[in-house]
This record gives structure tokens, C-alpha cells and sequence, in this order.
């Protein structure tokens, strides 16, 4: 829409849709909590320090409170004594919100098919993007990202999504 | 080294009091074994065993027995650190500790139903958690024992002389890595009590060993200490190649020792990070965690990964250095430098950073012992105690370097350890580049090692001999086996049954993050609620290690 660009005279009237504006108002300032376990979390350092440098993509304030953040990124094993816990905090965060799993285990239990792990994090709670790797290298996770982005940008959500999800957790 | 002795269940508690009278005063770790499908039948299905060092750091016991009925004394009045050890093994196994004041699950969650590291427990029986424990008895008693509250007659309890508050630090919290939770007791801002619970990471470590062969757990112990993933897979390496009766040529040798050094570096950086920045001191993030980037770059290029490098195989590692290594090498500490010279900069002298760690959590060296403290969390208490010089392996005694030890055992010494640690494995690299020797680095025993891919592809020989090492793994003989390195957090050790096939009967971790999680409460209890983040991230604990 070219609502960056300096040079635009102050008094201008921009006519858009709605949708449009909210969409690209939500694109650059998503709020993410990282609900990091294990060893993603240490690579989700890697995307936070200066090199891959999330703040690039606006997307570096990271929250530890779900009630501040509107973009949940699950990296890391997420264990059933885990389980009640991430659930609440999804709960605890409000609409609009969007959840990235990052890694292996959080998508699938990874290779850890035993007792403890839960294999997947989408048994209690619903996701938006896979991002696979053992763990993800930090482009990986800067990719999902943009590919969030482009779609909140167009509206792309529909805020009743997961209307239907029924999680192992849920009405228990 | 060690000493393996087998006794009577009843003689156990007196015989390890005897043994620590004798000095024998440093317990390592202890666990079972369920025999029920061993290969030699055993008249017990369940034995204990208990591994200890002496106070001189040189020999190490392994004390068995076997069980006729699942209880035993516990040893908890001996050794403080045997408190969460017995608790894992009455978890895991269901033995029983005979008056342990405290006998509830560690690893798993409160409904948990049954003992996973039975062999009769199917490995894939997964059991939903419905709700978090709330800790209130165990904090009751804690609160009782300090006479902070008073028992009602209707069994209830009340507030006798303080006004507390109860709150929940962690699972959920930046500090606590997500994973470990401590329910605290306040009155403003002093913690009263502490009770920590953990288990919120465990994902079944030494269950899936049971189950893979020797060289497919590789990976797997890559993300105990995932902050330093190859001295991991050394320690497990090395384990079994003593077990197997071989050493490394000494190229492989020297390899390991630069990485092992390159890996205490660079899980030294992300502690300093980390802790600093839960400090407030956001700036030295950058300057302590971009050279972990330089690392990172050239892991990548001798191993293919960034964080889990699966690098070291039995027998060997997966291939030699490459071309530009040295280059790479010395950027990469170049970065190092720099990053710690300019945070010290910043902190040396900085009055906020000393006030805030000096004299905080400290533990003394007598506890710190007592407690099962390792690595640089005891040497800052003033034990000056390193595998690396106590019980030398891979020629660390041709090196020169030196034991960093603190003198009060608080927040600080175990952050400046840690920077001083840094310098000496700088110190230590340059001398293994400088002595490098050439050859092999693999040993050469087509029964251990895949022959090489050329074999593979032109003999049937080589197909034959990378199908069975691969299907069957490497075969390492019948034995019961306690093998350990100073990694990058302390002692870490492997206790391994070997039933002779290619896959281990049974695995246990002797983690340094375990012990140190369980030593907390007793550090933060009567400090302030913010020093009690400090003193978390200057354990330096490592949730894939603690939980496994
Ligand atoms: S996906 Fe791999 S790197 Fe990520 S938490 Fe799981 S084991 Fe660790």
C-alpha cells in the first residue's frame, strides 16, 4: 500500500478495505511466545541472536506471557506431563492467534516413540505450520514465519478454524 | 579403576556406611537392573546397584545386590544426593526405600500407573496426564520441618508466625528452560521453601536404548546435554569401545580431546548467555552467543549438523578433520575471545553484577560433595575435582592446564569458573592442534567399525560385513559397566548391561544436571525470589540431561 513510504504527503486519504489494512497491520507485528523445551529452543536462540536475527521480520518481540503474544511456537519434546501445561497456556492466549510447531517432536514425538512423549503436539491442541528438522536449521523457522506472515497479510485465517479441534485434553 | 562387589540385601545399608567411614564418600548414581529376561537366568528378577567414589577421586565401587523383595534401607541419611536418586529408582523400577521421607514419582507424572523401566512394560504405553500435581504435601512437610506452619488437629495446616504466599515458578517460565518447575513459599520476597519438580522433559532415554543398537543410540545422546551434543556422544562411545576391550589410534584420540574442549566452550558460552541475560545484562547475549555461531559454522562442515551432530561412532567417528579445519578452528576462537573479553569488560567490575551473585546460593564444599555436585558447580565450591587430571583418559595428562576452582561456592564463582574454563579449554586446543598426530583414526576391527564404502560397493565381503554390523549392531560381550568422562557439565557416566547381543540390556545416565536440580531447594531457601533465577542459571542445568 506504500504506507511506508516517507515521501507520501501527510494529509492523504488511502481508500482500502478493512480486511486489507488489518491484514497488513497483524503481518509485521506478530507477538511470539516460545514455548521452547529442549534442544529447538537452543536453535530458536540461534534465530533470536544476530546472525538469522528475527527481528528482521518483525516478529522479535518475544512475550513469556501467552496472555501477550499471539504467535505460540512449540520448540521442543513435549512430554504428557507436559501436556496439561502447554494446553493451558494455548488456552490463556486470545484470538487471534496462531501456533507453529517447530521440530520433529513437536510435530510427530520425533524419534522418541516411548511412554513419555507425546507424538505430536496436534493430540491437544491445534496447529497452523509444521516446520520439520531434528532440529530445524533457523532458516527453517524464519521460512514458516514468512510463509505466517504472507497469510495473515491476506486474511488467509479464518478466526473459526478449530472450531471442531477436540484435543485428547479437551472436556476431560 | 572400579570395583565391582556383590552383597546380601540386608548387609547393603551397613556396608555402605562402613565404605563411607572408609572415605568412600562421593555417590556417583544409583539404579537397578530388571534381570527378568537376561541372558544368564538369575535366582532374583530386580538387584540395586549403587556406584561410589572415594574421597581421594581415584577408585570408584560398584555395590550390587539382588532383591528377594523390592525394599531396601534407604541411604538418604548418608548421602544427600541419594534423595532423588532412590526416588528415580522407585519410579522407574517400583523398589521400594525403606523410610526415605519422601517417595513419590520424579520423572513421571503423578498418574502414572506402573514402572516404565520394567521389562515388562511395553516401551510405546504412553498415559495421558490429565492435570498437573499441586506439590502441596511435599511442601507442607517442608514448611512443617522449618516450623513455618503449624498442623491443626483436623490435619489440616495453618500459617503459625508468617504471612505466605504460594507461587509457581516454571514449568512455564524463561528462566526455567520450560521445564523445570519450583513451588515456592514467600513471605514478601524470601523464599520460606522451595520444592522443585521435574520430568517435564523426560522422553525416555534410557527405555529406547533397550531397543536400539549400540550405534543408533549415538543420536539419542546427542540431546541429553544438547548445548554440547559431541562430549556426549564420547562419553557413551567410550563406554562401550571399554567395554569392547579397544582404544583409539591416537589421531582419534587427539580428535576427541579438541572437540570434547570445543564442546565445554561452546556449552559454556550458552550458560554465560543465558544466565547474564536473566540478569538483565541483555548486550552480553550477543557477545557470548555469535561466537557460538563460528562453532556452529564449522560443526557443520566436519559433521553436516549445527547442534546434533551424531559425530562419534564406536570405534572411531564418522571422518577425519577437514581440509581448512585449522582455519576454521582458530576464527572460531578468535570469535571466542572476543566475545568473553568483551563481556568481561562489562561485568568485572560492575557493581550491579557483583552484588547480585556474590554470596548468593552458596553451597560449601563438604555439601556440595554430600549432595553429588559435579563439574564446574563443585569445583566453584573450592573441590578441586577433574576427571580430566583425577583420572586422566585420551592423554589429558600430556596437556597443560588448570583445575579452575572457586573459593565460596556462590552465583559468581560458578559464572567466573566458567569464564576461566573457557580460557584453559582454549588453552588445551591449541596444544592438541599443535601435537596433532597423523594416521588412523578409526580402529581397524571390521567387527566394530563399517568398512570403508568403497569395500561396500566392489566385495561381497564389504556388503556382508556393513549388513550385520548394521542390522546387528556391534556386539559387545557380556558385562555390567560403569564407564564416565569429565564432560562439559561434570562427571557424566554411562552404566551399561550388556547381554552380549548388539543392543544394550540396559542404559543409565549418571547426568550432572540430575544431581545439581536436586540440590536446589536446599540452595534458595532463604534467599529472594529473583536470586533464585540467578542461582538456577548458574547450575547450569540442562533439562535432555536431567530428565533424559
Ligand atoms: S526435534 Fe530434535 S532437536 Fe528438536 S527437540 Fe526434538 S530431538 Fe530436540
Amino acid at each position: 500500500m506504500g504506507l511506508n513510504n516517507p515521501a507520501m504527503p501527510i494529509d492523504t486519504a488511502i481508500a482500502t478495505k478493512l480486511d486489507k489494512a488489518i491484514g497488513w497491520a497483524r503481518e509485521s507485528s506478530l507477538w511470539p511466545m516460545i514455548f521452547g523445551t529442549a534442544c529447538c529452543a537452543i536453535e530458536f536462540m540461534s534465530v533470536a541472536a544476530s546472525k538469522y536475527d528475527i527481528s528482521r521480520f518483525g516478529a522479535e518481540v518475544v512475550r513469556f506471557s501467552p496472555r501477550q503474544a499471539d504467535l505460540l511456537i512449540i520448540a521442543g519434546t513435549i512430554t504428557y506431563k507436559q501436556g496439561p501445561i502447554l494446553k493451558q497456556i494455548y488456552d490463556q492466549m486470545s484470538e487471534p492467534k496462531w501456533v507453529i510447531s517447530m521440530g520433529a517432536c513437536a510435530c510427530s514425538g520425533g524419534f522418541y516413540d516411548n511412554y513419555s512423549t507425546m507424538q505430536g503436539i496436534d493430540e491437544i491442541i491445534p496447529v497452523d505450520l509444521y516446520v520439520g528438522g531434528c532440529p530445524p536449521r533457523p532458516e527453517a523457522l524464519l521460512d514458516a514465519l514468512l510463509t505466517l506472515q504472507a497469510d495473515v497479510k491476506t486474511n488467509k485465517y479464518d478466526p473459526n478454524r478449530h472450531k471442531d479441534f477436540k484435543g485428547l485434553l479437551d472436556n476431560v | 579403576m572400579s570395583n565391582y562387589i556383590t552383597i546380601q540385601r540386608e548387609e547393603l545399608y551397613p556396608f555402605i556406611q562402613d565404605k563411607f567411614s572408609q572415605g568412600f564418600n562421593y555417590l556417583l548414581d544409583i539404579t537397578a537392573i530388571d534381570y527378568s529376561e537376561y541372558v544368564k537366568t538369575q535366582d532374583e528378577e530386580f538387584a540395586v546397584v549403587y556406584i561410589i567414589r572415594h574421597e581421594d577421586f581415584k577408585q570408584t565401587i560398584v555395590i550390587k545386590s539382588y532383591l528377594s523383595i523390592l525394599e531396601v534401607q534407604t541411604v538418604t541419611d548418608i548421602f544427600s544426593g541419594a534423595d532423588w536418586l532412590e526416588r528415580e529408582v522407585y519410579d522407574q523400577y517400583g523398589i521400594i526405600f525403606k523410610d526415605h521421607k519422601n517417595l513419590r514419582r520424579v520423572l513421571n507424572h503423578h498418574g502414572f500407573k506402573g514402572h516404565p523401566l520394567r521389562r515388562s512394560y511395553p516401551i510405546t504405553k504412553g498415559q495421558l496426564s490429565l492435570c498437573v500435581d499441586d506439590l502441596q504435601d511435599e511442601m507442607n512437610n517442608r514448611l512443617l520441618g522449618k516450623s513455618v506452619v503449624c498442623k491443626l488437629e483436623d490435619g489440616s495446616f495453618s500459617d503459625c508466625s508468617k504471612d505466605l504466599m504460594f507461587l509457581n515458578l516454571g514449568p512455564s517460565h524463561p528462566a526455567s528452560h520450560g521445564t523445570i518447575r519450583t513451588y515456592l513459599a514467600l513471605d514478601g520476597e524470601t523464599i520460606e521453601a522451595a520444592v522443585t519438580e521435574i520430568g517435564y522433559l523426560h522422553r525416555g532415554f534410557e527405555k529406547s536404548c533397550e531397543n536400539h543398537t549400540y550405534n543408533q543410540i549415538i543420536p539419542y545422546t546427542d540431546r541429553l546435554n544438547y548445548c554440547s551434543a559431541i562430549s556426549n556422544n564420547i562419553a557413551f562411545a567410550k563406554t562401550v569401545e571399554d567395554m569392547l576391550g579397544v582404544t583409539l589410534p591416537p589421531r582419534g584420540q587427539a580428535i576427541r580431546v579438541l572437540l570434547l574442549e570445543l564442546s565445554r566452550i561452546e556449552d559454556h558460552l550458552v550458560c554465560l548467555a543465558a544466565i547474564l541475560v536473566d540478569m538483565g545484562a541483555m548486550t552480553n547475549y550477543w557477545y557470548m552467543y555469535n561466537p557460538r555461531e563460528s562453532i556452529y559454522e564449522l560443526l557443520s562442515k566436519l559433521t553436516g549438523a549445527r547442534l546434533t551432530n551424531s559425530y562419534m561412532r564406536i570405534g572411531g567417528m564418522t571422518n577425519d578433520l577437514h581440509d581448512d579445519f585449522e582455519s576454521d578452528l582458530n576464527n572460531a576462537l578468535l570469535k571466542v575471545k572476543e566475545g568473553v573479553e568483551e563481556t568481561l569488560s562489562l561485568i568485572k567490575h560492575n557493581r550491579i553484577f557483583h552484588d547480585r551473585t556474590q554470596n548468593i546460593g552458596i553451597i560449601s564444599p563438604e555439601d556440595a560433595i554430600n549432595a553429588s555436585l559435579t563439574g564446574p558447580n563443585l569445583r566453584a565450591s573450592g573441590v578441586a575435582y577433574d576427571m580430566r587430571k583425577d583420572n586422566p583418559y585420551y592423554g589429558y595428562e600430556n596437556y597443560e592446564f588448570d583445575v579452575v576452582v572457586g573459593s565460596v561456592g556462590d552465583v559468581y564463582d560458578r559464572i567466573m569458573v566458567r569464564f576461566e574454563e573457557i580460557q584453559q579449554s582454549s588453552k588445551i586446543i591449541d596444544q592438541v592442534m599443535r601435537t596433532m598426530p597423523d594416521g588412523e583414526i578409526n580402529i581397524k576391527d571390521a567387527s566394530i567399525v563399517l568398512p570403508k564404502k568403497e569395500a561396500v560397493y566392489t566385495t561381497i565381503e564389504g556388503v556382508m560385513n556393513q549388513f550385520k554390523l548394521t542390522y546387528e549392531g556391534v556386539k559387545v560381550p557380556v558385562n555390567e559397566y560403569y564407564g564416565s568422562i569429565e564432560a562439559t557439565n561434570g562427571e557424566l557416566g554411562f552404566f551399561i548391561v550388556s547381554d552380549g547381543s548388539g543392543t544394550p540390556y540396559k542404559v543409565k545416565v549418571k547426568a550432572p544436571s540430575f544431581t545439581a536440580i536436586a540440590a536446589y531447594a536446599d540452595m534458595i531457601e532463604g534467599l529472594q525470589l529473583a536470586d533464585s533465577v540467578l542461582t538456577l542459571g548458574s547450575l547450569n542445568i540442562i533439562a535432555g540431561e536431567m530428565d533424559r
